[in-house]
C-alpha cells in the first residue's frame, strides 16, 4: 500500500490516500526519478558517493554467477548499503556494469520494495499490518509508532534516523503481531513494548532483537543481505538467538507426552542436547 | 494423531544450525548413502515414498525431477545436453506462513543435503537458494552454512570424493511475494522484475537460463535426507497413502499457544486445537485457513476435515502451506479479507489486468462495505469481478487473491449484509474491545 500517492512504487497499480482508502487507480507504469529525466534528483550533502570498492564488490558479486545479470538484486542491495538508498548514481554504476541501459535498471528497482528511492534512515521500522498481526494488535502499533514520530508510510525523520513503513506478512506469523528493525525481529510486540523500543532506539540504545542478531544500521544490514560482513560483525551476527516458544511449540509437547515419529533405519538421534 | 517431528526434530538443539550440531544428529548420513546409489535410484525412492512438494502445490516431488530430461548414450544434441539447475523457493512470504524460516534459521544443513542430494538425483552441477531479502537471520545462518558444507567437502569439487561436483550460490531477494511463483522466481533470479512466465514450458524444459530446472521448496528438500535415510516405507507409515508424511502445521492467531506443530499429513484441526490449547478463552472458532491466505477460508464445520492435500481439497479448499491462522467470534470477517485483499493489490506484480485492476478495484468495494457505505450490489459486484480474475490470469496469484473473497461471501454473505444496515459492522473493534474485556471477567 502505497500512501501519498502514486510513484513510490511502480509495481503498484493503485494508489492509496492517507487514510489508506484507495483512491484513483494511477498508471502502473512509473519509473518515478529513476531512469527517466522527469525529476531532478537531489542528492543529500551527507550521501557518501560511490567508490572503486563499491565497483570492485559490484564485481565480486557478478562472478558469483554464471550470468551476471542475475547479480543485479544483490547490487542493488550493495549500493543500498553505501548510500542508504538506490540512488541515480547507484542505478548508472549497476547499468554500466551490466552493460545495461539506466532504464532497464530502474524498472528492476522499482518493482521491489526493499530498494528505497530517497535515503532511508538508521532504523527501518517496519510494522506487519497484514490480517493476523494487523488483528492481533499491529494496526494499533503502526498508529502509535506513526504519531511517535511523526511520519507516514515510507518516510523518514528529519533527523535521518528513523523510517517507517507497513509491511506485509514478514513470515512471523507465530509471533505475531511482529515488528522488525533493519529486518530483525522484535517478536509478540505490543503498543507500549514498541514505543519503548523506539525511545530507545531514539536515546542511542540497542535492544537485543527476540530473534536475530545484534542490531546494526540499515546500511550494514543491506550490506549484509549483499552477502559481505566485517569478520566481528559475522562471528556476533552468526549465533544471533533464532528460536522461541513458538518454534518449538509442538516439540516441548511431543516430549512431554512421549511422542516422535516412527523409528527409521538409521538411529534417530536428534535432540539428545535439547 | 501424535507429535511426530521429523523436520523440526533439531530445532531446539543447541546451535543447531551448526555443521557439528548436524552431523551429530545422522546429518549427511543420507547423502554419504546417496553418493553410493545411481541418480535416477535416488529418483526412484522418492517417487515410492509419494512426497509432494511442501511449497503449497503438492506436485510429487520424485516426478519433478524424473521431468528432467537426460542426455541419452550417443546423443549429440538435445535438451538432455544442457545444463541443469536445481533453484531452491526459499521465498517464504504467504500470509499465514512461518515455517521455512525456522528452518533455515536453526536447521540449514536439511536443507543443504536436500540439495546436494536432488542436485545429485537431477545432474545439476549448480544450485541457487533463493532466499527472502528481509528474512536476514535466515540468508546469515543459511551462508554459513552453506561455508561450513564446502570447508568439510559437502560441496564443492569431488563431494566426498564421489567425483561430483556441485556449487551453491546463495541469493538474496529484494521485498516482492510474486517471486515465490517458481517462474516469477526465475525472472527475479535472472535479474529483471519478478513477472511469471507463461506455461508450458515449464522450468523442467525451460527455467533458469532455458535450462532444465527444479525448483523446490525448502521443507520438500529438507524432507529428501530423512526419506533417504529410513526409507520411502518409513515416510509412508505417516499420513495418508496419497499424501504420506509429516507436515509442520504452522497454528497461528488466536489460539493459546500458537507456533509449529509437526504431526503427520491428515492431522485435523480439531486435533491441532488440542495441542496448542485451543482458541483463547471465552471465543469460539469462527474461520481459519488451511493453507495460507490464498486458500479459501474454512469455519467451525471443518473441524474434522483431513488436513492433507486430498483432503483439504476434497472439502473444496487447498493445504497449501499447512498455515492455519485462526480467527473467533471477535473478528470482522470483511475486515479480514479487506486487508488480504489490500496485500494482493500491492503485491500484483502488474503482468496480467484482471489481477492488477481486479485486487485494487475489490480493495475499494470491501473499505465501502467495511464502513456501512456500500449497497447490496456491490457485494455480488465482488463476486463477478472474482469471476474476471479466476483462471484469467497468467499465474496462480489471482486465482489466490479470490480465494478468501468468494469463500468468505458463501460462509459469512450475512454479515456482509450486516455491515449495510444502519451502524455498520456488528464487531465493531471498540465493541469488540468491551467484549473481550467482558470475556476475561467471565
Amino acid at each position: 500500500m502505497t500512501e501519498g500517492g502514486a510513484g513510490q512504487s511502480g509495481r503498484h497499480s493503485a494508489a492509496y490516500g492517507r487514510d489508506g482508502t484507495a483512491h484513483a487507480v494511477a498508471s502502473p507504469v512509473d519509473l518515478g526519478d529513476l531512469g527517466a529525466s522527469r525529476t531532478e534528483e537531489v542528492v543529500p550533502e551527507d550521501v557518501p558517493p560511490l567508490t572503486e570498492q563499491t565497483r570492485r564488490e559490484v564485481r565480486e558479486i557478478m562472478a558469483r554467477y554464471p550470468r551476471p545479470r542475475s547479480a543485479l538484486l544483490p547490487m542493488l542491495h550493495l549500493v543500498q548499503s553505501v548510500q542508504g538508498y538506490v540512488s541515480s548514481a547507484g542505478v548508472a554504476l549497476c547499468a554500466e556494469e551490466l552493460n545495461l541501459t539506466k532504464a532497464e535498471v530502474g524498472a528492476v528497482v522499482t518493482f521491489y520494495t526493499m530498494f528505497k528511492r530517497r535515503p532511508a534512515g538508521e532504523y527501518l521500522i517496519s510494522v506487519c499490518t497484514n490480517t493476523l498481526c494487523g488483528f492481533l494488535g499491529g494496526e494499533e502499533i503502526y498508529a502509535a509508532v506513526q504519531e511517535q514520530l511523526g511520519i507516514h508510510h515510507d518516510q523518514t525523520t528529519d533527523d535521518g534516523k528513523f523510517t517507517l513503513e507497513h509491511a506485509e506478512c514478514l513470515a512471523a506469523c507465530d509471533y505475531a503481531p511482529v515488528v522488525t528493525v533493519n529486518y530483525e525481529f522484535y517478536d509478540q510486540q505490543s503498543v507500549e513494548s514498541t514505543t519503548a523500543l523506539v525511545d530507545a532506539l531514539r536515546a542511542g540504545d540497542r535492544p537485543a532483537p527476540t530473534r536475530g542478531a545484534p542490531l546494526c544500521s540499515f546500511r550494514e544490514t543491506s550490506r549484509e543481505i549483499a552477502g559481505f560482513s566485517e569478520a566481528d560483525r559475522a562471528a556476533t551476527a552468526l549465533v544471533g538467538p533464532s528460536v522461541g516458544e513458538p518454534s518449538i511449540a509442538g516439540l516441548r509437547l511431543a516430549t512431554q507426552r512421549g511422542e516422535r515419529a516412527p523409528a527409521g533405519g538409521a538411529s534417530a538421534t536428534a535432540g539428545k542436547d535439547a | 494423531m501424535p507429535l511426530t517431528p521429523v523436520l523440526s526434530r533439531r530445532w531446539n538443539d543447541r546451535e543447531s544450525w551448526t555443521l557439528a550440531a548436524y552431523e551429530r544428529t545422522d546429518g549427511y548420513l543420507a547423502l554419504r548413502k546417496a553418493l553410493t546409489m545411481q541418480p535416477d535410484e535416488i529418483t526412484a525412492v522418492v517417487k515410492d515414498s509419494s512426497l509432494r512438494g511442501r511449497g503449497g502445490a503438492g506436485f510429487p516431488t520424485g516426478m519433478k525431477w524424473g521431468f528432467i530430461p537426460q542426455a541419452k548414450p550417443g546423443e549429440t544434441s538435445g535438451p538432455g545436453l544442457k545444463p541443469k539447475y536445481l533453484v531452491v523457493n526459499a521465498d517464504e512470504g504467504e500470509p499465514g506462513t512461518c515455517r521455512d524460516l525456522p528452518q533455515m534459521m536453526n536447521d540449514p544443513h536439511s536443507m543443504i543435503e536436500g540439495i546436494v542430494i536432488a542436485s545429485f538425483a537431477i545432474r545439476a552441477h549448480l544450485a541457487v537458494i533463493y532466499v527472502r531479502g528481509e528474512a536476514v537471520h535466515a540468508l546469515r545462518r543459511v551462508r554459513a552454512a552453506v561455508a561450513e558444507a564446502y570447508a568439510a567437502g559437502y560441496l564443492g569439487n569431488n563431494v566426498l570424493m564421489s567425483g561430483y561436483d556441485l556449487e551453491v550460490v546463495v541469493h538474496p531477494g529484494a521485498g516482492a511475494y510474486i517471486c515465490g511463483e517458481e517462474t516469477a522466481l526465475l525472472d527475479s533470479l535472472e535479474g529483471y522484475r519478478g513477472q511469471p512466465r507463461l506455461k508450458p514450458p515449464f522450468p523442467a524444459v525451460s527455467g533458469l537460463y532455458s535450462s532444465p530446472t527444479v525448483v523446490n521448496n525448502v521443507g520438500t528438500l529438507a524432507s529428501v535426507p530423512p526419506i533417504l535415510l529410513h526409507g520411502a516405507d518409513w515416510w509412508k507409515q505417516m499420513g495418508p497413502e496419497k499424501s504420506p508424511g509429516t507436515s509442520v502445521y504452522s497454528v497461528t492467531g488466536r489460539v493459546v499457544r500458537p507456533g509449529q506443530y509437526e504431526a503427520p499429513m491428515g492431522t485435523t484441526l480439531r486435533e491441532l486445537l488440542e495441542m496448542c490449547g485451543g482458541v483463547r478463552e471465552g471465543h469460539q472458532l469462527k474461520f481459519w485457513t488451511p493453507g495460507g491466505s490464498s486458500t479459501p477460508l474454512f469455519t467451525d464445520e471443518h473441524l474434522d476435515v483431513a488436513l492433507d492435500f486430498d483432503g483439504v481439497a476434497a472439502a473444496g479448499s487447498m493445504n497449501g502451506t499447512s498455515a492455519l491462522m485462526i480467527f473467533d467470534d471477535g473478528d470482522c470477517i470483511v475486515r479480514a479479507v479487506g486487508r488480504w485483499i489490500k496485500f494482493y493489490a500491492h503485491e500484483s506484480c502488474g503482468k496480467c489486468t484482471p489481477c492488477r485492476e481486479g485486487n485494487p478495484w475489490m480493495v475499494q468495494i470491501l473499505d465501502r462495505i467495511e464502513r456501512g457505505q456500500a449497497t447490496e450490489e456491490e457485494v455480488d459486484q465482488l463476486l463477478d469481478i472474482c469471476d474476471n480474475i479466476l483462471g484469467r490470469s497468467f499465474c496462480a496469484f489471482g486465482d489466490g487473491a479470490v480465494s478468501p473473497v468468494l469463500s468468505s461471501i458463501k460462509y459469512f454473505r450475512q454479515e456482509y449484509l450486516d455491515h449495510l444496515t444502519p451502524g455498520g459492522c456488528p464487531l465493531d473493534p471498540a465493541r469488540v474491545g468491551e467484549r473481550a474485556l467482558a470475556g476475561s471477567r467471565s
